[in-house]
């Protein structure tokens, strides 16, 4: 039986808690808010980027000399994988989803005999992938330092993946993150990056509706747009990515401390029942005392 | 035959502009174009350039520095998406002819060629920053 100071400790420790996690709460509301505004914002872009390269695409893919970018390199033996987490922790089942996603796919493609190589950005994602993976694990980026998330962030890391597509380092690079849904939702999703995936033909003509069914005239020609376009969508894709990842590792937090807030808030109640118990237990001991003692006499 | 071209300038971050001009000239990749109102469905490339707004007519343009991108004209109007716009009067000399001498430094000591491309890439839009903002 813990004394009643012991309890008057608890309760206050308790209370001290769901003050934190209550902080922590709003500031991930907060910047949920800024979050999502952000990748509203970049909604735009990446749809108009996808209608034109769905136009492009549908017409280039099948003649020769394609784009690697666009085609693939014929094989499939090396694989990237490129696994966005975020840099804190605190977030509910935010990583780990990511990381179990993503380490079912890493072992699928060994046992398939693939060889793998993985980047991860936010080092949550790179502190439980290199338990298993570490050998296999080329680069860790810290977003740590980035405040609010740009273009600019996600580019170099882009670059850097189309430099060692360049030099044949891998065929084929996949993303893995978390889609945002709601600030309950977010939905783990692998995405493919390289070679970009196209529609299939079926959608042929709708490709042609979205151009505004306008015969275009091309300058430079198509394939020469393509080949500017298709690095860049990689970029882009990526940048979406990291946006989608944003959002919902401040959702998957807010909800998670919620959950925290709640839970300490009936920690609180019946902890403070138990005390109130004790105390009373207390005064009735002491009473019987006092009588029992009145009447010895 | 409509008096105004609708235009959007869409960087990967958000929606830049969306509005109406009389003409805007575009720096592509094969030469400069105007576009007008009307004008025929067509795709080109951009080069790091100045792409020249003119709300009016006669009236001084406003103008854009952008690090290349993708112009779509379609029968609605014109969509410029830009991967990164400058806006010129806000661009440091200094700072920039600095960038340009650690690039110039960086692609001489480039290991490969990938790397190097990557570098010459970057340095060819601050050259034609460096060139307009002279200019």
């Amino acid at each position: 039986m813990p004394s009643l100071k012991d309890l008057k400790v608890r309760i206050n420790s308790v209370k001290s808690t769901q003050k934190i996690t209550k902080a922590m709460k709003m500031v991930a509301a907060s910047k949920l808010r800024r979050a999502q505004d952000a990748a509203e914002a970049a909604r735009p872009y990446a749809e108009r980027m996808e209608k034109v390269l769905t136009g492009l695409g549908v017409a280039v893919k099948d003649q020769p000399g394609a784009s690697p970018l666009l085609v693939g390199t014929g094989k499939d033996d090396v694989e990237l994988v490129i696994v966005a987490t975020s840099e804190r922790g605190l977030c509910g089942g935010f990583n780990t989803n990511i990381v179990k996603a993503a380490r079912l796919h890493l072992r699928a493609q060994i046992a398939a005999g693939k060889t793998v190589k993985i980047l991860c950005i936010g080092k949550k994602g790179y502190n439980v992938l290199r338990r298993e993976f570490a050998d296999k694990i080329l680069e860790v980026k810290d977003m740590s330092a980035v405040k609010r998330l740009g273009f600019s962030d996600a580019q170099p890391i882009a670059t850097e993946v189309l430099a060692m597509f360049e030099r044949g380092e891998f065929d084929v690079a996949t993303l893995f993150y978390a889609k945002f849904q709601s600030a309950l939702v977010q939905v783990t999703t692998k995405q493919q990056l390289i070679p970009a995936p196209m529609p299939e033909a079926a959608n042929e003509n709708e490709g042609g509706d979205d151009l505004g069914g306008a015969v275009y005239e091309y300058e430079p020609d198509e394939a020469a747009i393509l080949d500017d376009l298709l690095p860049r969508n990689v970029a882009v894709q990526l940048y979406r990515g990291l946006l989608e990842n944003a959002a919902s590792e401040q959702g998957a937090r807010m909800t998670a401390m919620d959950n925290a807030t709640r839970n300490a808030g009936d920690m609180i109640e019946s902890l403070s029942i138990t005390y109130n118990r004790t105390r009373q237990a207390n005064i009735t001991k002491e009473l019987i005392e006092i009588i029992s003692g009145a009447e010895a006499l | 035959m409509t008096d105004t071209l609708h235009y959007e300038i869409v960087s990967p971050e958000r929606l830049l502009k969306d509005a109406e001009a009389a003409m805007i000239v575009v720096p592509g990749a094969e030469g400069d174009f105007a576009a007008l109102p009307d004008h025929a469905p067509m795709m080109s490339t951009i080069r790091p350039g100045v792409v020249e707004i003119f709300e009016t007519e006669n009236g001084t343009p406003e103008r854009l520095f952008v690090k290349g991108g993708l112009a779509q004209i379609s029968p609605s109007g014109l969509t410029i998406l830009a991967e990164e716009t400058i806006a010129l009067d806000k661009v440091d000399t200094g700072e920039l002819n600095q960038k340009i001498a650690d690039t110039r430094e960086d692609i001489a000591d480039a290991k490969d060629d990938v790397e190097r491309a990557v570098l010459e890439k970057e340095l060819a839009w601050m050259v034609a920053l460096a060139d307009v903002v002279a200019a």
